[in-house]
């Protein structure tokens, strides 16, 4: 099996404002094929601003995203960008699943239903396939017995749970998880690592925005740390959470650890 | 280092009980029954008001039996249908109008979300009288319309009094339902419109899936509202001809001169429709409640 030397995911001297809020600065970076990639930072540094970038929830004003091989919201013809119609990013996103902080489940439908709306509305499918694949889906989040129930009776660990197994049923090719953990109970934080353990150890491709340094060192690939909307340093688990070189990256570790 | 409370290790009897000591045990006593004595004066004083409006009733020049007599009579029950179609006409068309119009006003193109204010700025700005009489008397401004090498016709023959009153009452009713409409979707957190995004929904298809769905609970009660409205609205349309319940009365009451008992019927008509509509709209709001928590 040959794997595509180019990285799934490349980020070029991304620019963002918001009014004069300048919010990313210059970000660029490679994330390849199979690579758990940690971004970590203090509020308002930028983080989700790129993630949504990424996935094109969010248009960077200048700068280019690849991903999974596709220039991202444009088409080059002739030396000029073209933007692309809408119904050409919304295919593009579907190679890039997204878990949000607030799971953002539909509140109209079960956990199933949930998970089954974008197989069929999206590609497609058949509803007998999509339901097959959506109960082996709950079962690997370990919810097979919480097919039927709405999300206003899940707990928000069991919530953030069907989101990722909503996100995995498009088959995407890149997770991206922005703060997954931080609205949840610290008692049902861990149920919900375990599944991105497994998922990270499945191969999955994963962006994720994250204040868990635990898990950080235990899964990453990489880290990254992120400072007024540009990438301070990056690195091993060990050598960015462990012996960070840059004054930035020391003060926020030691503000986060103590 | 936390306080020991417990008492001292080795004293023989155990402390009283601290609120037993304080308080009086209420435990045992029954509850009194309460003086609805508000309640009791207002019935009364409702009873003597009803009493007062029934004798004066009695008492009043009212011929009761052209009240029974002109209930079911075929002008009237004619009449009742008309109105019931038309405002059922009316409002699907004002439905169809108003999605559209609140689609447009929250899309992120400029000409649309103009095009939709300017709509509900003149519909709402004037008097649904004046846009009935202005489109019954279209053929004054354009005396043919049509689809040029298509299709042609007399202004005067298609604009019928059925038409006139439908295009009048739904286009009105489009520029109230759009406001509706729009409150519902705004009320729709947007991270459903970026949830639908991210699992790649074009913004048509996460309208029809997501949005609308979640909407529907706050759009039903104020559409209700402006159904029951349009319903009482139709009888305007009586300015262009149309035959609505309350001009059929009109004019049998202008050939018999029993004016009041005819206009009781029409009255009693509007009731029974109305009250009829109440429970439909509760069944479509249960039906749009789905996943909302009990204490909704
Ligand atoms: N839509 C927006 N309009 C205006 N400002 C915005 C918008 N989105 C983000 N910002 C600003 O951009 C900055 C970066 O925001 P972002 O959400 O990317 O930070 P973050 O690193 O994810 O922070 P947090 O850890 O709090 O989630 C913040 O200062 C924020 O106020
Ligand atoms: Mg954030």
């Amino acid at each position: 099996m040959s794997r595509d030397a180019r990285p799934l995911v490349s980020i070029v001297s991304v620019e963002k404002h918001f009014g004069a809020f300048h919010a990313l600065r210059g970000v660029s970076l490679d994330v390849a094929e199979g690579e758990v990639l940690c971004i970590i930072g203090a509020s308002g540094s930028g983080k989700t601003t790129l993630l949504r970038c990424i996935n094109q929830l969010a248009v960077p004003d200048s700068g280019a995203i690849w991903v999974a091989g596709e220039l991202t919201g444009y088409r080059l013809a002739g030396e000029r960008l073209h933007r692309l119609p809408e119904h050409e990013i919304a295919r593009q996103r579907r190679a890039t699943g997204m878990v949000f902080q607030r799971f953002n489940l539909f509140p109209h439908m079960t956990a199933l239903e949930n998970i089954i709306e974008g197989p069929l509305q999206v590609l497609g499918r058949d509803r007998a396939s999509a339901v097959a694949e959506a109960k082996e889906l709950l079962a690997r989040v370990g919810l097979a017995d919480k097919a039927g129930n709405y999300p206003a009776n899940l707990s928000g660990g069991q919530q953030q749970r069907v989101a990722i197994a909503r996100a995995l049923a498009m088959h995407p090719q890149l997770m991206l998880f922005d703060e997954p953990t931080s609205a949840l109970d610290p008692e049902l934080v861990g149920e919900v690592l375990a599944v991105m353990k497994e998922l990270a150890a499945s191969g999955m491709t994963m962006i994720v925005v994250t204040h868990e340094l635990a898990f950080a060192r235990e899964v990453a690939d990489r880290v990254v740390f992120m400072d007024h909307g540009a990438i301070v340093e990056a690195g091993s688990p060990a050598q960015v959470l462990g012996a960070p070189k840059e004054a930035r990256t020391q003060a926020f570790l030691s503000a986060v650890i103590s | 280092m936390s306080r020991d409370l417990s008492p001292p290790a080795g004293s023989a009897e155990p402390e009283p009980p601290l609120i037993a000591a304080a308080f009086p045990d209420v435990s045992g006593c029954p509850v009194a029954r309460q003086h609805h004595l508000g309640r009791w004066t207002a019935v009364v004083v409702m009873l003597v008001l009803l009493g007062l409006l029934g004798h004066a009733f009695a008492i009043g020049q009212i011929e009761w039996v052209f009240v029974g007599r002109f209930f079911f009579a075929p002008v009237i029950l004619w009449g009742l249908l008309n109105t019931v179609v038309m405002a059922v006409a009316a409002m699907a068309l004002g439905i169809a109008l108003g999605i559209l119009t609140a689609v447009m006003r929250l899309s992120p193109n400029p000409v649309l979300q103009a095009t939709a204010m300017g709509y509900v700025w003149f519909f709402r700005g004037t008097p649904v009288m004046l846009q009935l009489l202005l489109w019954f008397n279209l053929a004054l401004v354009f005396p043919a319309i049509g689809i040029p090498g298509l299709w042609e016709a007399r202004t005067v023959d298609v604009m019928t009094p059925v038409m006139a009153a439908l295009l009048g009452l739904g286009i009105n009713q489009g520029a109230y339902t759009s406001e509706v409409i729009r409150a519902g979707m705004l009320s729709v957190d947007i991270g459903q419109y970026e949830a639908a995004k991210a699992i790649g929904m074009t913004r048509l298809t996460s309208l029809r899936r997501i949005i609308f769905p979640q909407a529907m609970r706050v759009i039903l009660p104020p559409l209700g509202n402006e159904f029951i409205g349009l319903i009482k609205t139709t009888s305007l349309a009586s300015i262009v001809q149309f035959a609505e319940i309350l001009h059929n009365a009109q004019n049998i009451y202008y050939a018999n001169s029993r004016v009041i008992e005819l206009l009781i019927v029409a009255a009693i008509w509007y009731l029974i429709v109305v009250s009829i509509l109440t429970p439909l709209q509760h069944l479509l709001e249960k039906r749009f409640s789905r996943g909302a928590g009990a204490h909704r």
